[in-house]
C-alpha cells in the first residue's frame, strides 16, 4: 500500500520483517494445527503408500513391466525411486489439486465466513499484508503437501523394490545421487505448479464468503482445464491452460534436461501466480468487508 | 480533540439504498458516546466505515484526527474495537484467538503478548475459561472475549457496536460495568445500541441514528432540553383552565382524561358547561395540559386560581429520554397496541 504502511508511531516501532514473521508464523500454525489441514496432508502420505504395495503385489518379478503405455512404470519394477515419480503423477490428477484448493480457497473466504476478517483488519493487520501472509501459508502447505508426497514415496520405492543408478527416460544412466537431486528439482517444480493453482485459489477466495464455494470452484476450473487439454481440437490453447504443464516435470528425467520445456512451464505458472494475486489484490484492497 | 469526526460520511449500497446520509459525527475526546438508532438505522455501517472496513461513497471521516480509511494502518491499533458480534476461531482457546490478534498487529510487541493477552483475559473475567476452546464458550463469555481483544493494548478510543445485544441482564451489567471501567480510565468509548436504557446510565453524549441520518447529536442534559415540559391541571372545570392557559400564551392546551377516569363517562371536559359546577367524582377528574413553554408555573397556578377555576391537581412533567428517543426515532413497526 503507500507509505502510510511503514509508519509506525515511536516508541511502538517493531521492525516489519520481524513483524512479518510472526504473522506468518501464527498463520502457519493455524493452518498447519486444524485437523481437516492435517487429514488431507495425511491422505497425500498415505497414497504414495498405496501405490506402491499395489504396484508390488502387480508385479512381483523385476522385469515384470505392468502399466505399459505410463513411461515411470515400465522403470519401477527397476528402481523404487521411480515410484516417487508414479506418485507425483498420479496425485497431480486430483489430490494435490484438491490439497491446495482447500487451504487456498478457504483463505480469506473461510475468515470471511468466521467474522474474524473485519477483526484482522480492524487489528489492523493491512489488506496487503494479510494477503501477502495468506499466500506464503498457501505456498508452504502446498510445498509440504509436495514434498510428503516425494519423501513418502521414496521410502516406500526403496522398501518395496530395488535401488540403485537410476535409468532415464531418455535411456541414459545416472547415479543414485544424481537421480535424488532430479527429484528434489522434480518435487520442487510439481511445487511452484501448486503454488500458481494456489493463486487462481487466494483470488477466488477473495470473491465470496463461502469457503466451500470457493474451494468448488477452484476444483471445477482444474477439471475443466485437463478435459480442455484433452481435447485435441483445442490443441492450441492447450499451452496456456493452468494444469498444461503440471506433468512436463518428466523434462527433468531426460539426458541432458529439456530445460526448454521446464521454463516454460515455470514461466507459465509466474503468470499465473502474477495474474491471479493481482485479482486478489486488487479486489481485497479496494471491497468493502460485509461479513 | 475529537476522537471521531465525520462529515458528509455517506454510504449508498450498491443497490442504490442510501445507509447513512450525510452524517456530522464529533465525539469528543474522553466521552462515553451512545450511538443510537433503530436496527437498520446505519450504525453499523457508519462504523464499519470508521474503521475502514467499508468505504465511504462520500464525505470524510477521521479516528483519533486520522483520516480513515487511508490512515487505518497508522491508526487502528490505537482503537480497539467490537464490530457486530464476536468473531473467532471455534477450534482455537480463549487466549489462542487473542495471540492469533496479536500476531496480526504489526505494532504490537512479542515480547509481551503473554502478559498483554492474560491480563486482557483476566480484565473481563475469563482467565480461568482462557484454555478453553471459543467454541464451548457462552454467549455472554463470546461478547466478553470480543471485548478482551480491544483490550489487548492501551487503546485511546474503544468502538463499540451492541455490546450487550443477546446477552442476559446479568451478562448487559457486566459489560456496563466493564465500559464504566473502560471509561474511567481515560479511554474515550463509543458505543452503539438500539436500546437506549442500556446505555442511558453511562453515556455523556449521544448521537440518534434515524434511517440512516443522524437526527440528534449532544450532550445527554442537551437531549433532555429539547423535551419541551407540559403543565398539567385537574380540574373539575377544564374548558375554563384551557382558557386561562391559552389566555397566558401557552401552547397546545387540550383537554385530557385523567389515567384513572372511566372511558363511561366519555369526553366530559368538552361538553361541561363555564357557568355550572359540573359533578365528578373524584378519581375521574378531568385533566387540561399545555406547554409550559417560558412561562412559570407559579405564575400559570397562580392565573389559574385567580381566574376562580377550582385547581384539584397540577403538576409540571418533562418526557423520559425514553420518550424523546422513540420521539426522534419514530415509533417501531410493532408498538401502538
Amino acid at each position: 500500500m503507500s507509505a502510510a504502511d511503514v509508519a509506525v508511531p515511536a516508541g511502538h516501532a517493531v521492525r516489519p520483517v520481524r513483524s512479518y514473521l510472526r504473522f506468518f508464523t501464527a498463520e502457519l500454525r493455524l493452518v498447519f494445527r486444524r485437523r481437516r489441514n492435517l487429514l488431507l496432508l495425511a491422505v497425500t502420505a498415505i497414497f504414495p503408500l498405496v501405490i506402491g504395495i499395489a504396484l508390488r503385489l502387480a508385479s512381483p518379478h523385476p522385469q515384470g513391466g505392468n502399466g505399459a503405455g505410463v513411461a515411470f512404470f515400465n522403470q519401477l519394477a527397476g528402481n523404487g525411486v521411480f515410484l516417487t515419480f508414479i506418485a507425483l503423477s498420479t496425485l497431480l490428477v486430483l489430490i494435490l489439486p484438491v490439497v491446495v484448493a482447500v487451504v487456498a480457497g478457504d483463505s480469506v473466504a473461510g475468515e470471511a465466513g468466521y467474522g474474524t476478517l473485519r477483526y484482522l483488519l480492524a487489528v489492523p493487520a493491512g489488506r496487503t499484508r494479510l494477503l501477502a501472509v495468506k499466500y506464503a501459508a498457501i505456498v508452504t502447505f502446498g510445498l509440504a503437501a509436495t514434498f510428503i508426497v516425494s519423501a513418502v514415496a521414496l521410502v516406500a520405492g526403496a522398501a518395496l523394490f530395488p535401488v540403485g543408478p537410476v535409468t532415464l527416460l531418455s535411456g541414459t544412466t545416472v547415479s543414485l545421487p544424481d537421480g535424488l537431486v532430479r527429484l528434489l528439482f522434480v518435487t520442487l517444480y510439481v511445487a511452484a505448479a501448486m503454488a500458481a493453482l494456489g493463486a487462481i485459489g487466494l483470488a477466488i477466495s477473495t470473491m465470496t464468503e463461502h469457503a466451500i464455494g470457493a474451494i468448488a470452484t477452484v476444483m471445477i476450473l482444474v477439471v475443466a482445464s485437463e478435459v480442455v487439454d484433452n481435447v485435441p481440437q483445442l490443441a492450441a490453447a492447450g499451452p496456456y491452460l493452468p494444469t498444461h504443464w503440471w506433468l512436463s516435470f518428466d523434462a527433468l528425467l531426460r539426458a541432458p534436461v529439456d530445460t526448454s520445456t521446464l521454463l516454460r512451464g515455470l514461466l507459465s505458472f509466474a503468470v499465473y501466480a502474477l495474474i491471479f494475486c493481482s485479482i486478489a489484490w486488487a479486489r481485497f484492497t479496494s471491497a468493502d468487508v460485509t461479513s | 480533540m475529537t476522537a471521531i469526526s465525520t462529515s458528509g460520511l455517506t454510504k449508498r449500497f450498491r443497490g442504490g439504498q442510501l445507509a447513512v446520509d450525510h452524517i456530522d459525527l464529533a465525539v469528543p475526546d474522553g466521552s462515553v458516546y451512545g450511538f443510537l438508532g433503530p436496527n437498520g438505522s446505519g450504525k453499523t455501517t457508519t462504523i464499519r466505515m470508521l474503521l475502514g472496513l467499508a468505504f465511504p461513497t462520500a464525505g470524510r471521516a477521521a479516528l483519533l484526527e486520522v483520516p480513515m480509511p487511508d490512515g487505518a494502518t497508522q491508526v487502528l491499533h490505537r482503537v480497539g474495537s467490537l464490530v457486530e458480534g464476536p468473531a473467532f476461531y471455534p477450534f482455537l482457546t480463549g487466549s489462542d484467538n487473542l495471540a492469533r490478534y496479536d500476531a496480526a498487529d504489526r505494532t504490537a510487541d512479542p515480547r509481551t503478548a503473554r502478559p498483554r493477552i492474560e491480563a486482557a483475559l483476566d480484565r473481563v473475567g475469563l482467565l480461568a475459561a482462557a484454555k478453553k476452546r471459543y467454541r464451548n464458550y457462552s454467549l455472554g463469555m463470546k461478547q466478553r472475549l470480543a471485548i478482551a481483544a480491544g483490550l489487548l493494548r492501551p487503546r485511546e478510543l474503544i468502538i463499540l457496536d451492541e455490546p450487550t445485544n443477546g446477552l442476559d441482564p446479568q451478562g448487559t451489567r457486566e459489560v456496563r460495568a466493564l465500559i464504566r471501567q473502560i471509561a474511567a480510565d481515560g479511554t474515550t468509548v463509543f458505543v452503539s445500541s438500539h436500546l437506549l436504557a442500556e446505555v442511558e446510565q453511562i453515556c455523556t453524549h449521544v448521537g440518534v441514528m434515524r434511517t440512516g441520518r443522524l437526527v440528534f447529536q449532544g450532550s445527554l442534559p442537551e437531549l433532555r432540553r429539547t423535551g419541551a415540559a407540559r403543565v398539567t391541571v385537574q380540574t373539575a372545570d377544564p374548558e375554563a383552565a384551557a382558557k386561562v392557559l391559552t389566555g397566558l400564551g401557552l401552547a397546545d392546551a387540550r383537554a385530557t382524561l385523567a389515567e384513572n377516569s372511566g372511558l363511561a363517562s366519555g369526553p366530559a371536559p368538552a361538553e361541561a358547561s363555564p357557568g355550572a359546577t359540573p359533578q365528578v367524582p373524584p378519581g375521574e377528574t378531568p385533566e387540561v395540559s399545555a406547554l409550559l413553554g417560558d412561562a412559570s408555573p407559579e405564575q400559570v397556578c397562580a392565573e389559574l386560581v385567580h381566574a376562580g377555576i377550582g385547581v384539584r391537581g397540577f403538576a409540571v412533567t418533562s418526557p423520559s429520554l425514553e420518550d424523546l428517543f422513540v420521539g426522534l426515532t419514530g415509533e417501531g413497526f410493532d408498538v401502538g397496541g
